[in-house]
């Protein structure tokens, strides 16, 4: 019966053998689990994320007015790619374009005649004739574009 | 009747055979609800679970009628409010609905803040409690946009660029939340999932462990109450407390049915990502202080974007709110805590004053 008795050395050396049994059998285990989650997870984690349709590249842009229908003082929302653009005739008859996206949270801003600048209904932003934010939350001026008129075509364009 | 009655004695002997009904009858006769001059708070809470299962039961309803894309959502809201016999019902309630419930739920967890029913061991409770606002807010965002209409696009403009304040993840986590850059069909389809699958899965799972710990440590007690001692007066939940809930959810009821006939549920003009904003654009009234806020906001403070410093401040103070059992100190000792009293006051004075101020201040000025 004595020799079950296990001396400290050969007790020692299972624990070190029963250890490493169980890291290994633990290693193999969470890796594949690891693993497991990993090829659940990735493909459901990339599926939720939309894949990138091509940015309109365009730099300009024919607007469907025709300059003539535009009074002064008044404005209209046109296509500039797949963002909005705002095309204002000024109460002296300038023509001037803007993006259309407010600098605060994304509204899509407008014209008022009686205040005689740009507006965003959204929460009360206000930007001038230069696309300056002069007043309320707007933390950035709109991008302005350059206005070409020839006969009864408008052509707006990116700065260069 | 006696063969009927013995039929179903004997139908629900077979039944306790098989599952064991004693369980349920024990239960049911434990369950005791406190009476004190605090005890009508304690209807706001199945008040709010009753008004739950109408918008479950009428949300399966609009599913027959409702089609999830740009071209077809409006038009087909529209035709079931014009033509399907009681469409136009079955929509008003289920709006009327979501807004009353919001409202119970609000009136539910300030009672709570206010009588500190959230101290141990109800800390979970008020956890999932506030899960489940959180829920019933993303429910009314999403929910609001299915109509496509006008409103609800910008609405949700403004609602999902608000990710955009996230540092670094921002960009992409308002592509994920839109399904693309901008607002689109796909912003659509995105929602109408969420609104009908992802949000009543999470929901059920949450409201299922929120009732459980409701069920297990049973109602609190106000400190006030308790610290007056006197004799303890309760009633038993079944039938006494159930009877007096079944009254105020027929009232709910009948409330509903007058408001959808009343005030049905508008439509409004079919969303058109190529319209400026129209003037008065507001979010449903439960987003309004915070959008009101945000109006507030100088372009700048301390050279950081005003809408930066609001949405962040908001998200910090929602976290502040969560953690409120373990934060509140005092009454985790049992001591009165004023500090706490007086948060919950700030924060509902500040709710209505700011929600009062988004309706009745000129928008163009």
């Amino acid at each position: 019966m004595a020799d079950n008795v296990p001396t400290p050395g050969t007790s020692r050396r299972r624990f070190l053998d029963w250890l490493l049994g169980r890291t290994l059998t633990t290693w193999l285990l969470s890796t594949s689990l690891g693993g497991l989650v990993l090829a659940v997870v990735y493909p459901a984690g990339r599926y939720i994320i939309p894949p990138k349709t091509g940015e309109s590249a365009a730099t300009s842009v024919t607007v469907p007015i025709n300059p003539n229908d535009l009074l002064p003082n008044h404005a209209e929302i046109f296509k500039f790619g797949s963002r909005p653009g705002l095309l204002v005739r000024t109460a002296s008859g300038e023509l001037r374009a803007f993006s259309a996206t407010c600098t605060h949270l994304g509204c899509i801003v407008q014209y008022r005649p009686d205040i005689g600048h740009i507006w965003c209904a959204c929460h009360n932003g206000h930007f001038d004739l230069n696309g300056h934010n002069i007043e309320g939350p707007p933390p950035a001026p709109l991008e302005t574009y350059v206005v070409n008129a020839r006969g009864d075509q408008i052509v707006v364009s990116r700065r260069p | 009747m006696g063969w009927l009655r013995s039929g179903f004695s004997s139908g629900i002997d077979w039944l306790d055979e098989r599952v064991g009904l004693e369980v349920i009858e024990t239960l049911a006769k434990k369950k005791e609800v406190p009476v004190h001059r605090h005890t009508v708070w304690y209807y706001l809470g199945g008040m709010t679970l009753f008004l739950f299962m109408i918008q479950v039961a009428t949300g399966i309803l609009l599913l027959f009628y409702y089609r999830p894309s740009a071209e077809e959502a409006f038009e087909s809201v529209q035709f079931l409010m014009a033509e399907v016999q009681f469409g136009w019902l079955i929509r008003s309630i289920h709006a009327w609905s979501a807004n009353l419930m919001i409202f119970t739920l609000f009136l539910h967890m300030f009672s709570v803040l206010l009588l500190k029913a959230y101290r141990a061991p109800r800390e979970l409770t008020w956890f999932t409690g506030v899960a489940l606002m959180g829920m019933a807010l993303g429910f009314g965002f999403t929910g609001y946009l299915l109509p496509w209409n006008e409103l609800a696009y910008f609405a949700t403009r403004v609602g999902t660029e608000i990710v955009r304040v996230i540092p670094l993840l921002g960009d992409s986590l308002l592509r994920v939340a839109r399904g693309g850059d901008d607002v689109t069909g796909a912003t659509l389809t995105r929602f109408y999932a969420i609104h009908v699958a992802v949000l009543p899965l999470i929901t059920t799972a949450i409201l299922g462990l929120h009732l459980f710990l409701v069920q297990k440590q049973g109602m609190s007690v106000p400190y006030s109450i308790e610290m007056a001692g006197g004799t303890k007066r309760s009633m038993p939940f079944l039938p006494n407390f159930l009877l007096r809930d079944l009254v105020g959810w027929l009232t709910a009821l009948a409330v509903l049915a007058a408001l959808a006939a009343y005030f049905p549920a508008e439509l409004g003009q079919k969303a058109d990502p190529f319209a400026s904003a129209p003037a008065g654009i507001k979010p449903e009234w439960y987003f309004m202080f915070m959008f009101q806020t945000l109006k507030y906001l100088p372009a700048h403070i301390l050279g950081i974007e005003g809408e930066v410093v609001g949405i962040l401040g908001f998200a910090l103070g929602g976290v502040l709110f969560l953690l409120i059992p373990l934060l509140d100190r005092r009454t985790a000792r049992a001591e009165p805590s004023r500090l706490f009293t007086w948060i919950g006051v700030g924060i509902i004075v500040y709710v209505v004053v700011l929600t009062y101020l988004g309706y009745t201040v000129d928008p163009t000025t």
